[in-house]
């Protein structure tokens, strides 16, 4: 278990935090916003992104990568998350390469993972059918039809799905909603006949589409991980994304932490500054002891990952639904602690809280993780 | 047949004749009836609503005849507001004025005062709002700075006012100004202006929730004729105090029940996002916390009633409105979080497709809410209060 970075990870921290910091501040999601950009993403900060190797983080270097690991992954997952920064890095780089990696043939590997390491090619997953995450209930099929299949239903929250350029869908070829046995991931044009892509504006300005498949055919060979088995493949690639979730959430709360010290150390009232205050400082003793425990379970589900423990599934849960609570906490305080000024959207904290609540519902809530944990614990 | 019998059968006749029937529909946000001089009637049913109201002095059920009040008993205006609620009929006028200047200026005017400003709020013709707090100046309300100097004939007022509501929209603002500097509570003045006068200027302050139902209300070199003071000199402070109580009355019991109702209820929503097991919430976590919400409601209804039975028979809970307003703000805040948690995606949508209205219009009053605890007096504030004066707590 490692809880202290080595010397290349503290300096691949390093070097993600001077370039979300300087090159990618709370102020580039705000000119995406009020701009009402089409692709929800700045263009030129993905190029930076992938000429930094991010891209490529998870994918080994016989594919173009850089194969810096979980760990590595979530290292910059974490500083994206200080600054809100919209990439398809999570969608691209985290659920993309590690579905392929997770569940690719040699080919489709040979074949994908170079362009997601070049930034060439966006993927997004098209998972969800309903309000609340949960991948067993999966009701979509696809239906043999002559070497191939064909697909049919409606996803939804699927995160840059109008910027992909393949989808990676989940369906049933077998079994019913509810069954793991049946489940099967087929790699999907955006372009191909029958899909139909919208775009959904979501509370956090973040990109998500809602997708419909209308009797589109695919190859035999669009079939990614094991016909009917991919529940073991899907959930593996969820639990590493619910772990980098995780790491860019414990980055916003640490940024609401900080920017909320910051205020309660010049904001004056009563002729003093508030922070001298008893019942601030301890609630802000409070959020600071919730950021503690948060790094833990990060890295400690990031060390999961990264040496293929047995107990990742319940560490990824842990580090899911402990650092949601958190950061529900330190949103809300955030806001409440700046008074007016707070609710403002001058400020960021408004920013900040609503990024929290749609990642608080990607890949399953807190009430979905404590659940599975439970299970998994056996009780 | 008593007075009041005949009071109910008049008034349910004047009703059936006076209230247009669009005016017994469900009202839509941009049909609000706020009045004043930069009104707008989308609907002109509005507007004729909110005159017959008016001729009655009904928009001010009990204020006295006098300055144009309806004078009814509080027996006389149960009855109204029951055969009101009989025709599901929208408020004829939403106001400040009526809500919170009003009972202001019937307490500490003067009489030339009550016989100019409350005619005009009762009939709508001026919107009023409220600039109390100052950039430097929230929770520490009387730190504020906007000064007041004497010049003779007139006050020049200068300084900055923020947290105006609609302040772009309102004719007239009542502002605490600082009319003695070296002290601080007892040099406060309560001071009426006109805000088409010269140096007033008004700008909207976009919120986290996308609206802007607030403006910072800049005041430079304004005069303001001296009949225009409200009480006595530096003794604004009793009236803001009066004010406040008002303003927090009304923020605790704002949207009580809101946000769920609209989807058919908290315990529906459960239902339909994780399931029903006959008439059970299929998941017990998920069910525990609607009932833990629901008690929390039920148990704060009950505490209202309690304070309106105690005040009745003349006792009262001490800091009522203090604990209210904390609490009230709080569960109203949880109640959203809740909601969230329940519809998840669904309400997580800002604009356009994918989400249905009332989906949209809980994320936006999520977001609103979380306004509640800050506004008119923070839950700290408020825990300062009952801490202070009910619990007899020393400072430090």
């Amino acid at each position: 278990m490692a809880f202290v970075l080595t010397e290349e990870q503290t300096m691949l921290r390093d070097m993600a935090k001077d370039f979300f910091t300087e090159q990618v501040p709370v102020a580039n999601l705000r000119k995406l916003r009020d701009e009402e950009n089409a692709d929800g993403y700045d263009k030129d900060v993905w190029k930076q992104i992938v000429e930094l190797g991010f891209a490529g983080i998870l994918i080994p270097e016989e594919h173009g990568g850089t194969g810096f690991g979980p760990m590595g992954l979530g290292i910059v997952m974490k500083e994206a998350g200080r600054t809100l920064a919209a990439s398809p890095l999570y969608s691209t780089a985290v659920l993309g390469a590690g579905l392929i990696m997770a569940a690719g043939s040699d080919e489709q590997k040979a074949a994908l993972l170079p362009n997601i390491a070049a930034g060439e090619t966006l993927i997004a997953l098209a998972l969800e059918e309903t309000n609340h995450h949960n991948p067993l209930n999966t009701a979509m099929t696809a239906e043999k039809s002559g070497d191939g299949f064909t697909l049919t239903g409606d996803k939804k929250f699927v995160i840059d799905g109008h910027i992909a350029d393949t989808l990676i869908v989940v369906a049933r070829t077998g079994g019913a909603a509810g069954d793991a046995q049946g489940l099967s991931m087929f790699l999907v044009d955006a372009k191909a006949d029958g899909v139909s892509i919208t775009r959904n504006h979501m509370v956090d300005s973040r990109n998500a589409a809602s997708v419909s498949f209308g009797n589109v055919q695919v190859s035999a060979d669009a079939v990614l991980g094991s016909l009917g088995g991919a529940y073991a493949e899907l959930e593996s690639s969820l639990d590493l994304a619910r772990v980098c979730l995780a790491a860019e959430m414990l980055g916003g709360a640490e940024t609401v932490f900080d920017t909320t010290l910051d205020y309660l150390k010049e904001r004056k009232q009563f002729g003093v500054i508030i922070g001298t205050f008893q019942a601030l400082k301890h609630r802000a003793a409070e959020l600071f002891c919730e950021v503690e425990i948060c790094q833990s379970v990060l890295l400690d589900a990031l060390s999961a990952l990264e040496e293929r423990r047995n107990d990742t599934p319940r560490a990824a849960s842990l580090a899911k639904a402990r650092v949601g609570d958190a950061l529900r906490l330190i949103t809300n305080e955030g806001v409440q602690m700046h008074g007016g000024i707070g609710m403002t959207d001058a400020v960021d904290m408004g920013l900040f809280m609503k990024r929290a609540r749609v990642q608080a519902q990607m890949l399953g809530d807190t009430n979905f993780h404590r659940t599975r944990y439970a299970d998994l614990g056996g009780y | 047949m008593t007075a009041l019998d005949s009071f109910r059968e008049e008034t349910r006749a004047w009703l059936e004749e006076n209230c247009p029937a669009s005016m017994r529909t469900p009202m839509p946000e941009r049909e609000m009836p706020w009045g004043g001089r930069k009104a707008s009637y989308p609907n002109p049913d509005t507007k004729t609503w909110m005159d017959n109201m008016a001729s009655r002095g009904w928009t001010a059920p009990t204020w006295p005849a006098e300055y144009g009040g309806g004078g009814l008993s509080k027996e006389e205006n149960k009855v109204l507001q029951e055969e009101l609620g009989r025709i599901k009929a929208r408020p004829a006028l939403t106001s400040f004025g009526l809500w919170m200047l009003g009972p202001a200026l019937l307490e500490f005017a003067s009489e030339e005062q009550k016989k100019k400003y409350l005619g005009e709020i009762i009939r709508g013709e001026i919107r009023w709002c409220q600039g109390y707090s100052e950039p430097g100046a929230g929770s520490d309300l009387a730190g504020l700075q906007t000064k007041a100097e004497d010049k003779g004939d007139h006050y020049l007022v200068n300084g900055q006012k923020v947290w105006t509501s609609y302040a772009d929209q309102c004719d007239w603002i009542f502002c605490l100004v600082r009319t003695d500097t070296s002290v601080k509570h007892d040099g406060i003045s309560f001071l009426l202006i006109d805000m088409d006068d010269a140096g007033v200027e008004a700008r909207p302050i976009k919120l986290i929730s996308g609206a802007s139902p607030f403006c910072e209300t800049f005041l430079t070199d304004v005069k303001v004729p001296k009949e225009n003071l409200v009480g006595e000199l530096n003794k604004g402070w009793t009236i803001a105090k009066r004010l406040l109580e008002h303003e927090r009355s009304m923020i605790s019991g704002m949207g009580m029940g809101a946000g769920a109702a609209s989807m058919g209820g908290m315990e529906a929503v459960a239902k339909e996002n994780f399931g029903a097991d006959g008439d059970k919430i299929a998941e017990p976590g998920i069910r525990q916390a609607v009932a833990e919400h629901k008690m929390d409601q039920q148990a704060f209804g009950l505490t209202l009633k309690r304070a309106e039975a105690e005040a009745k028979a003349g006792q009262g809970m001490g800091a009522a409105a203090s604990m209210f307003k904390y609490y009230g703000t709080e569960v109203n805040k949880r109640r959203f979080e809740l909601l969230l948690d329940l519809m998840g995606t669904q309400a997580l949508g800002w604009e356009g497709e994918g989400f249905d209205k009332r989906e949209l219009a809980v994320t936006r009053s999520w977001l609103r809410s979380k306004g509640n605890s800050i506004e008119g007096g923070t839950s700290e504030v408020q825990l300062n209060v009952i801490a202070k004066r009910v619990l007899g707590l020393p400072d430090a």
